[in-house]
């Protein structure tokens, strides 16, 4: 590949100069990438981490590929999780982390796992007791921070990036993580 | 000596006792409880006098059963032909119990399989309020919108119908009625922006005969020229429209998920709408009709009478779906045909079942949002102090629940008391957005409850329809979410969401006799003659319902705002109860 500027130099400028380029232009393409379906989606909700039970026929198994959560420890992700989360009516049915209609999200014990790929994977295909299927009407990107917010919740992200401002009389994630029990007061 | 006057006192003696009869609340009682308000009256009074209040103190557990369901069990059981009928919270199962044989052992058990998914569109749990009974057969409701019968003696199903759709938020909670070979039914959804209906579905067939929406022009209300509500601010066209912000009626709640009562003689049937969606009231300006409102309609056709809006634009979720009891009263020296309505925005209002006037309407507890209800022009008059939106509004009572909620009261002939079962909470709030996503909550509100004056967050009053005034009441540190019944025998029944099943002296609310059973209660007790010729009183207990979803949903109390705000009243309760239901029948030695 050759680049016009670079054109009519000798060599080793040349060389240099379409070396340069294509790093600038590279990065460029980088910083404008928009993540709409990282690669760990896929692996969340087909693959092994998304496995519901402990108990594996066969005897010990080697350890399986963790899939990490590629909004995890940015303020403005988390931010953004409890943002969307109010704004999809996740809040509708579970509230502040508290639950009603839907389970508490403040807990020690997960119904489907707690870890960040079976949240995602609970958010995009639904539970069979009333959990809707979140699947192709949020994106991607948005469920997995509404996952690192439903994670923060229980004080298992980054406190550096939890938000500490309340948006609303009770929401205050940093407050909750504080309170969490895992029990009724 | 004037035989003529004789003749003339005992004709008036006469007349008294036939027009005593004739009063809509001495409906006629074989001993059995057909339907969960026990005649179409919904007077829930039993004739039935061996427990009385001298002898209730020995009352003895008969036989139990496991409901096999841990979520609010708030069914009232029927008792037809020597069989008991349960209906289950989710998954809805009906129960036969033969009451022929010691301790009642399982004739049958029908299995509708409702969607489990409908469990995500039940806003204040997977409950179910009970069946009705009629010409052989059982017919009730499941929690994904669909009306079923089945055959009372075998337990096989006679037909089933659709009538919504989960995906557009609808469930159905309601024990329908049947009326004139119709069954009535009412969706529920207030919380998911439903179009709120009452239909009434072909009792043989099963076939929807007709179906009233809530919401939209009058063509779909099913007004039309019969139509004439009482008061100027209920006329108008197409005002299921009008009163609304464009389009917004389409996605306005009014359910009719709760009561519905019937006078065969006026042939009229009478319900209430649930409140108007989303909560936050910023984002519907107008009246929003008809929520919040009681229909009187004929049963054949579904046409509207009258109806008359009690809380126009709501601002604190005050549905109007509690129960109607059916009354002949003498008021003001005349006798009115009038029906009780104990709403959940504090007042108690007795209307003319004809006309749909008020003849009064007075708080029966603690209120604070609302000042009065003038009864000339039927408007009520808000306190501006306290009104919800975008903004925080504190210490505004009663809370969303209502002063009383669904749970049925009774009234007894005997005494002319209305028997209360109602709380007492205040509560806090702060409006949000409300997006309206199909199938998902519409409510716009974060809230929070807390007990009212007093400190106690329940209440058992006796009121005095004619005189309006409460003549005893008894605190309860929950709110009181069971219903009552009232016997011949003087006593009324209920239950505590603590766990304590109770009789009390129905003249003076003198505690009698109680009974800890093994979950708190939500349930409707009933009472009937039992195979032996002996009075039985039945209760089921499984503590859930909105207010004991702290329990039945295992929720967490740090977040008050959880279960629309109830959890912040109610985190303790989980160091009262265990959830489980059960049945529990008791009788004399």
């Amino acid at each position: 590949m050759v680049f016009p500027w670079c054109i009519d130099r000798e060599d080793t400028v040349r060389i240099r100069c379409t070396i340069f380029l294509a790093c600038f232009l590279w990065a460029s393409c980088q910083r404008e990438k928009r993540d709409i379906e990282p690669s760990p989606a896929r692996l969340a909700v087909f693959g092994d981490a998304a496995r519901q039970s402990d108990l594996r026929p066969g005897g010990p198994v080697h350890p399986q590929h963790v899939v990490n959560n590629p909004y995890n420890s940015s303020g403005y992700d988390i931010s953004e999780g409890q943002r969307l989360y109010n704004w999809y009516n996740c809040s509708g049915c579970h509230f502040d982390g508290g639950g009603g209609i839907g389970p508490p999200l403040i807990k020690t014990t997960w119904i489907y796992g707690g870890e960040p790929a079976n949240i995602f994977d609970t958010i995009v295909k639904g539970r069979p007791n009333g959990m809707p299927s979140w699947g192709g009407r949020i994106p991607e990107y948005q469920i997995w921070q509404i996952v690192a917010y439903v994670r923060s919740m229980n004080g298992l992200q980054p406190t550096s990036a939890t938000p500490t401002r309340p948006d609303t009389i009770e929401t205050n994630p940093q407050n909750l993580q504080n309170r969490t029990t895992g029990e009724t007061k | 000596m004037n035989p003529g006057g004789g003749i003339r006192l005992t004709l008036a003696g006469s007349l008294l006792v036939l027009s005593g009869l004739a009063q809509i609340q001495n409906q006629p009682d074989d001993g059995q409880w057909i339907m969960a308000p026990k005649n179409h009256a919904s007077t829930r009074y039993s004739t039935l006098n061996q427990i009385n209040t001298e002898n209730v103190r020995n009352l003895k557990p008969a036989f139990e059963f496991s409901t096999g369901t841990i979520r609010g069990n708030e069914a009232a059981p029927l008792v037809v032909n020597n069989t008991m009928y349960i209906v289950t919270p989710f998954p809805n199962f009906l129960y036969a119990l033969d009451l022929t044989k010691p301790g009642a052992p399982m004739k049958w058990v029908y299995q509708p399989n409702p969607s489990p998914s409908a469990q995500g569109v039940a806003c204040c749990d997977t409950v179910n309020r009970g069946a009705a009974y009629d010409k052989g057969r059982i017919y009730y409701n499941t929690l994904d919108v669909q009306t079923v019968a089945v055959d009372a003696n075998t337990g096989k199903e006679v037909w089933r119908t659709k009538l919504g759709d989960i995906n557009m938020g609808e469930s159905i909670t309601m024990a329908p009625i049947v009326a004139k070979g119709k069954v009535l039914v009412g969706n529920s959804g207030g919380e998911f922006g439903v179009r709120g209906w009452l239909a009434g579905l072909d009792a043989d067939t099963g076939k929807i005969a007709w179906r009233a929406y809530a919401t939209g022009p009058d063509k779909d209300v099913l007004i039309g020229p019969n139509f004439k509500p009482f008061y100027q601010k209920d006329r108008g066209t197409d005002l299921g429209v009008k009163t609304w912000p464009s389009e917004a009626w389409k996605i306005g709640g009014a359910a009719a998920w709760s009561w519905i009562s019937y006078d065969p003689d006026l042939d009229l049937f009478y319900y209430g709408t649930s409140n108007p969606g989303p909560w936050n009231p910023e984002q519907r300006p107008g009246d929003n009709k008809w929520a919040c409102t009681i229909f009187a309609r004929r049963p054949e056709t579904g046409e509207a009478v009258w109806a008359y809006q009690m809380t126009p634009h709501d601002l604190h979720d005050y549905d109007g779906i509690n129960e109607n009891i059916l009354l002949d009263l003498t008021i003001g020296g005349s006798l009115r045909k009038v029906l009780a309505h104990p709403d959940r925005n504090g007042f108690l209002y007795l209307i003319d079942r004809q006309t749909g006037e008020v003849v009064s309407a007075e708080k029966f507890g603690y209120v604070n949002t609302i000042e009065s209800v003038d009864v000339k022009t039927g408007e009520l008059k808000y306190n501006p102090t306290k009104e919800s939106g975008f903004k925080t509004v504190r210490d505004a009572c009663p809370a969303p629940p209502g002063l009383k909620d669904w749970t049925p009261s009774s009234f007894s002939p005997r005494t002319g008391l209305i028997y209360l079962p109602h709380n007492n909470m205040c509560y806090e709030a702060q409006g949000t957005q409300a997006n309206y996503i199909a199938g998902t909550p519409f409510v716009g509100m974060k809230v929070r409850m807390y007990a009212g004056p007093g400190g106690n967050r329940g209440i058992l009053s006796a009121w005095d329809p004619v005189k309006a005034k409460t003549v005893w009441s008894i605190n309860e540190t929950f709110p009181v979410w069971s219903g009552t019944v009232v016997t011949a025998g003087d006593v009324v029944f209920y239950g505590t969401m603590d766990g304590w099943f109770k009789a009390v002296d129905a003249r003076n609310g003198k505690s009698l006799w109680q009974f800890k059973v093994g979950s708190g209660i939500v349930g409707q007790p009933v009472t009937y003659k039992g195979p032996d010729g002996k009075q039985y009183v039945a209760i089921l207990s499984g503590v859930g319902g909105w207010a004991g979803a702290a329990v039945s949903g295992g929720l967490n109390g740090v977040d008050g705002t959880g279960a629309l705000g109830f959890l912040n009243a109610t985190s303790d309760l989980g160091k009262y109860t265990t959830k489980g239901g059960m049945l529990y029948v008791f009788s004399l030695p």
